[in-house]
């Protein structure tokens, strides 16, 4: 009796609280968790979406299909006797996104720091420059700037067209030059820096006027400043926005897609991570395949932001008290 | 009293210099956007030649061109999809992401702390390791080809950036008026509609902002899941002016498309700014 009156009791406690919950809690439990199980287990088998009774496990068939050709392998035999082929295309993909990402988000993030630092005077105004320095980060993820951005650096296109007033001559396709191709998504990312540009602005808000009165007393030139005020004291807010953009920059697709009319651009110039999966997964139906390379990504990801947060405190300080 | 007006002119010299700075380097990045309006209303065979912004020719060609659309459907039904889907999706966010963020921020429960720490996780979970089973759940469901699967997930709070979100602003409520709600005699719900709801409209309207915004960019989702052109969203339908190679047979009506879908975020931008900032301020909001 006693016994049934407490259950009832934890019950009463809980009830209100998991009610609210549920909602989140059911999808997180079949739109989250069981996916990613499920996920990880497709990884190590051939699931074919055109014949899913044939699936087969394959044990690690899969990541050596991405990573073969590394120990210079074309083709191996899976655990199924099945002679598998390594995908020729993967590490291609693997290094564009890497040169995408490293290269992106410091240029991206240096630009916002600087328009940020820019913006942080007492300058009439600044709340509508901060709003057009905004309008690219607002319309930059869509499939109309993608279009735009095709047409801007085509070899007749508008870039061009100004390169050619100023007198250069020559002058190649911007797109469809695999040697720049990528540089143009690099300069799409970079020009969507609004957001970036707004957190720093609310942190530069933060750092106490003083402090540079002080220092310029003490006779610190304003680069002096820079690297011994603002940066230490906006480094946190560095550190998030590195975290943030880098997370996002690995799972860049749209621009990449639209760009290459739904292919990796010529020669596989822009071919991203996430466009390869599409491609592997959509076009050629590899769902197994897709999902051993959706965990690749998140081992990537995982690690990279797990070195940057352990790395953090060498850089990052977190106020002045002790 | 030389010295002071020599000061003043340094700054005022300073300030106008830095003015035209900022807004030169403005012009060049809002360009590309102007020229795309401007473009639009230029002729086909213009469009290649003419850098400027001022047309020497004004057409509307490309609009009437470009609205006749995909496979025998006007934009004006992707136009309609795509505010559909964001109306549902907002009204999703709204319900399930509020209630979730209530229960983190205000009621206690066993396992609060695990599940929080949980929903902080999927936060930084690229959500291509859930794709492809999500894909086949769907697939089985029969609901590839239609709305489902984008729009159920959203009244599941899987956008749990605007938990995030929500819990920040509710956790700064003052907690004396759900106290004070509770000792006279509300029950949870009634806390929730009448104390929380209405305090937390400044979040909610953010939370609705970038429900908006997200669902009317997204692409991967309206690719994977929208199959026939009937269904398309303005996204979805943009993409069709881009030739599987790559090749576009008419930038008229592609240019003059874009410029029409990016008209939604422009008024939204420009009149609910201050919900932009504190957004982005508060969760970092990717872009």
């Amino acid at each position: 009796m006693r016994k049934a009156s407490g259950i009832l009791k934890f019950l009463k406690r809980n009830a209100a609280g998991y009610m609210f919950l549920a909602p989140w809690l059911v999808g997180f439990l079949v739109l989250t968790l069981y996916p990613m199980a499920y996920s990880l287990w497709l990884g190590f088998t051939n699931y074919n979406f055109t014949k899913p009774d044939a699936t087969q496990f394959i044990g690690f068939g899969n990541y050596l299909k991405m990573f073969g050709p590394l120990f210079g392998l074309s083709e191996f035999t899976a655990s199924t006797g099945e002679v598998m082929r390594v995908d020729p295309y993967y590490l291609k993909s693997l290094s564009v996104t890497f040169t995408y990402v490293f290269v992106s988000v410091p240029l991206k993030l240096t630009f916002a720091l600087a328009v940020a630092m820019l913006m942080n005077q007492k300058l009439r105004g600044v709340g509508f420059y901060r709003a057009v320095y905004y309008i690219p980060t607002l319309l930059g993820g869509s499939v109309a700037i993608a279009v735009l951005w095709r047409k801007l650096f085509e070899k007749d296109g508008l870039v061009n067209l100004f390169l050619g007033m100023l007198g250069f001559t020559n002058l190649p396709g911007w797109i469809t030059n695999p040697k720049y191709a990528l540089w143009t998504l690099v300069l799409l990312t970079v020009w969507q820096f609004g957001s970036s540009m707004i957190i720093f602005l609310a942190g530069l808000k933060q750092i106490p006027q003083e402090y540079y009165e002080a220092a310029a007393v003490d006779g610190a030139n304003k680069v002096r400043q820079f690297f011994s005020i603002t940066i230490p004291l906006l480094s946190p807010v560095i550190l998030f926005n590195l975290v943030m953009q880098m997370i996002g920059a690995f799972q860049a697709f749209t621009q990449a897609y639209i760009i290459g009319g739904g292919r990796g651009g010529v020669l596989n110039s822009t071919l991203f991570y996430t466009l390869h999966l599409y491609i592997q997964g959509w076009a050629y139906r590899e769902l197994g395949y897709a999902s051993a390379m959706a965990w690749v990504l998140l081992l990537v990801i995982g690690v990279l932001t797990a070195i940057v947060l352990r790395t953090s405190n060498l850089w990052v300080s977190y106020g002045t008290g002790e | 009293m030389e010295r002071g007006n020599n000061v003043k002119t340094n700054i005022v010299v300073r300030h106008t210099l830095t003015h035209l700075f900022i807004i030169a380097l403005g012009i060049v990045m809002v360009y590309p956007v102007l020229w795309m309006i401007v473009s639009s209303f230029k002729p086909n065979t213009m469009i290649f030649s003419d850098p400027g912004l001022i047309p020497k020719a004004v057409t509307l060609e490309n609009y009437v061109t470009g609205w006749k659309g995909y496979a025998g459907t006007t934009f004006g039904r992707f136009f309609l999809n795509s505010l559909f889907m964001c109306a549902v999706a907002i009204i999703g966010n709204l319900i399930s992401c509020t209630m979730a963020a209530y229960a983190f921020a205000r009621l206690k429960f066993v396992g609060r702390g695990l599940w929080f720490a949980v929903m902080m996780t999927t936060l930084m979970l690229p959500g291509h390791v859930t794709l492809v089973p999500r894909y086949i759940m769907f697939n089985t469901f029969g609901w590839v080809g239609t709305y489902l699967p984008i729009l159920v997930p959203k009244f599941l709070a899987t956008d749990a950036f605007f938990v995030f979100l929500l819990v920040q602003f509710i956790r700064s409520l003052p907690k004396e008026l759900d106290e004070a709600a509770t000792i006279d005699g509300c029950s949870p719900l009634g806390v929730f509609l009448r104390i929380i709801v209405p305090l937390a409209s400044p979040a909610l309207v953010t939370t609705a902002l970038f429900t908006f915004l997200w669902t009317w960019d997204d692409f991967f989702n309206h690719l994977l899941y929208l199959t026939k052109p009937e269904t398309f969203s303005v996204s979805r339908a943009l993409r069709t002016f881009i030739g599987d190679a790559g090749a576009v047979s008419n930038w008229g009506g592609a240019l003059a498309m874009s410029t029409l879908s990016m008209i939604p975020a422009f008024i939204l931008f420009f009149s609910l700014q201050k919900y932009f900032v504190q957004g982005i301020t508060t969760t970092g909001l990717k872009g």
